[in-house]
């Protein structure tokens, strides 16, 4: 059974539409990222869960019931802000605790439940600290205790990594994996951070101008994008994106080689092959593009490479320790099965 | 190995050193010059005071600022006088009962027109800060004729009302709740807070220092407030402080060392007000440097 379902959600403000019915089914126990640039509406659409804004038409469906028209506190969702919002003032028992104030359990309880998500979260020696005495990577681990206390059907996080520098990011990441492995909670975490996004997700919602484009497992979206920007969002460098032309029942690159990718569509028309730099090498012998190396970024164990092509530069991969001169010719080449290919137009795959 | 040149080149950046020191120096002893002087500037008149209320009569109009025969007759019959711990009680009740009223008040409506959004917000503030052009002595008079008609005059609460709230007040308050992050009010929301407790709970502690600065202000305002009270009291036993001090002047003569002593003995309460407060601003600033 489904533990969050979003249907046909809406979002207006004023004229303006954010979110255009916006359709996702949670189950219990999983891990959904959403992620997108800013402005996408990843962050409203959380908002909307937790009931801090209203809706404008749709429904949200929290453990089996409507959640529309109640307030965020009976709701029995958790939340983690990106500034933390533990409260300077209380010690980190206190914060921890303060999501139980209006609970009806005994004061022991609270106690043992205060105790016990300290534990986890190997905090037991802080809690009589201030918020001042602790590391940024402490004070978030406050805010998730906080949320953890609440036991609650569904987690919302709404970037709760951005804060923290990029050494701390990756501990906290991997922490927070660990903990949903151990707790088992349903987590909905919003992020720009399309890495965060592959490494943590059971499944990530790709959001672009209040749209969902495309929901899936972090291995679908990478190796199978719906479209060009999922794409292009997902993996760092970015794909590289090539002009193309249908011709004679394979594809032409704009000015260069052919590509033996046989699609049934029209004579001329125009697409775009999509190929990551991981897929695009050096190779000896006939290539889909050539040029001149401009620039190197060597990384160790290899170096991207940015190759002058007629429609621009792509970046590709090549081997660390004998990369291509710079300024040298190059000739780059990729397995056909990992030639991806959109249409010019609207960008959708077509393979 | 150092050469001559070498070392020739580090004295010269030692020389440099000390004499970009001996001018951060100068620059250090203006400072402080000026600084003395306004620091001089400060307490003259408070040294000036006490040194008054120890003069006999004749002594008065002598400047120096040490008494010739240093006596305390003038604080004994100040204190003697039954008048003044009424004016004193009087003045007191005014203060403490203005500030608790400015701090709750002020703060509640600061909050509310900082972090609700509805319709006519935006008035609502500008009309509360249109009110400070206002000068108080074009006030007097309609308060004057609005606590007759109600039957507020002489009583604490004539003296009171025009300042239970104040506009200047609302306006710093809703400055102050800007810097607290909406996150903070949201997860308290979530947690289950209502908006009254949110605003008690987590905005209010978290605004501190200024709310002990709005203390501070509207407790030395009322404390020294002279023109309304002195207006709408007739009575010897509702007169505040100031106003009653003021009666030891007369059309023929002034009582100064009267008036220095009844000063004096006034400046304690506002000493211990800002002692107490000044922690919190201290702890305020202390706070605020803190993220999340």
């Amino acid at each position: 059974m489904s533990n969050l379902t979003l249907s046909n959600l809406v979002k207006t403000y004023g004229q303006t539409e954010v979110l255009h019915s916006i359709d996702l089914a949670i189950e219990a126990g999983e891990f959904v990222v959403l992620v997108g640039p800013s402005g996408c509406g990843k962050s409203t659409t959380l908002r909307l869960i937790a009931g801090l804004e209203d809706v404008s038409s749709g429904t949200i469906e929290i453990a089996g019931r409507v959640v529309n028209n109640l307030e965020p506190k009976d709701r029995d969702i958790a939340m983690v802000f990106q500034n933390y919002a533990i409260y300077p003032h209380m010690s980190v028992r206190k914060n921890i605790g303060f999501g139980l104030r209006s609970s009806s359990m005994s004061r022991a309880d609270k106690d043992k439940r205060i105790d016990d998500v300290a534990e986890i979260l190997g905090m037991t020696d802080l809690l009589s600290r201030k918020p001042s005495q602790l590391s940024g990577g402490q004070r978030q681990r406050v805010a998730i205790g906080r949320a953890m206390v609440r036991d609650p059907a569904v987690f919302l996080f709404d970037e709760p990594l951005s804060n923290l520098d990029a050494q701390l990011r990756t501990q906290m990441r991997l922490e927070i994996k660990k903990l949903h492995q151990r707790v088992g909670a349903t987590i909905v975490f919003v992020t720009h951070d399309q890495v965060e996004a592959m490494t943590m997700a059971d499944r990530i919602v790709i959001m672009k101008d209040g749209h969902i484009q495309q929901i899936g497992t972090p291995s679908e979206v990478y190796h199978k994008p719906a479209n060009a920007f999922v794409a292009r969002f997902i993996g760092s460098p970015s794909m590289n994106m090539i002009p193309a032309v249908a011709e004679n029942g394979g594809l032409r690159i704009d000015g260069g080689a052919a590509v033996p990718i046989g699609l049934d569509i029209a004579e001329n028309r125009k697409v775009t092959l999509g190929i990551r730099p991981e897929d695009l090498h050096p190779v000896e012998g006939p290539a889909l593009i050539s040029g001149a190396v401009n620039v190197r970024e060597p990384l160790g164990h290899e170096t991207l490479i940015y190759v002058g092509a007629g429609f621009g530069d792509v970046i590709a991969k090549a081997d660390g320790r004998t990369p291509p001169d710079l300024g040298g010719m190059v000739n780059l080449g990729a397995e056909l099965e990992n030639i991806h290919v959109f249409d010019a137009e609207n960008g959708s795959a077509l393979t | 190995m150092a050469t001559a040149e070498d070392i020739r080149a580090s004295s010269d950046t030692l020389f440099e050193a000390k004499a970009a020191r001996r001018k951060a120096n100068t620059a250090q002893y203006i400072r402080w010059a000026l600084l003395f002087i306004g620091g001089i500037l400060m307490v003259m008149p408070i040294v000036y005071m006490i040194s008054t209320s120890l003069k006999w009569p004749h002594e008065i109009y002598d400047v120096s600022l040490i008494p010739k025969e240093p006596h305390l007759e003038n604080y004994t019959f100040v204190l003697e006088d039954g008048r003044f711990y009424g004016w004193f009680l009087n003045s007191l009740i005014i203060a403490v009962i203005t500030t608790i009223s400015n701090v709750l008040f002020d703060s509640l409506v600061g909050y509310t027109l900082c972090k609700f959004t509805f319709p006519g917000r935006y008035i609502v503030f500008i009309a509360i800060l249109s009110t400070l052009m206002i000068p108080t002595e074009m006030l007097v008079i309609p308060w004057y004729l609005m606590s007759q008609s109600f039957g507020w005059l002489d009583t604490h609460w004539g003296i009171m009302f025009p300042g239970l709230m104040t506009a200047f007040g609302t306006f710093l308050m809703k400055q102050f709740f800007e810097t607290v992050p909406d996150d903070f009010i949201e997860a308290a929301r979530i947690d289950g807070l209502n908006e009254l407790q949110i605003w008690w709970t987590v905005a209010m502690p978290l605004v501190t220092p200024a709310l002990a600065a709005l203390a501070i202000f509207v407790f030395l305002g009322n404390w020294t407030a002279f023109i309304w009270p002195l207006i709408v009291t007739n009575s010897w036993d509702m007169y505040t402080l100031p106003v009653g001090l003021s009666t030891f002047a007369d059309e023929a003569d002034v009582a100064w060392e009267l008036v220095m002593t009844g000063a004096a003995i006034s400046t304690i309460p506002t000493l211990i007000v800002f002692l107490i407060f000044q922690r919190y601003i201290i702890r305020g600033v202390v706070m605020a440097g803190l993220k999340g």
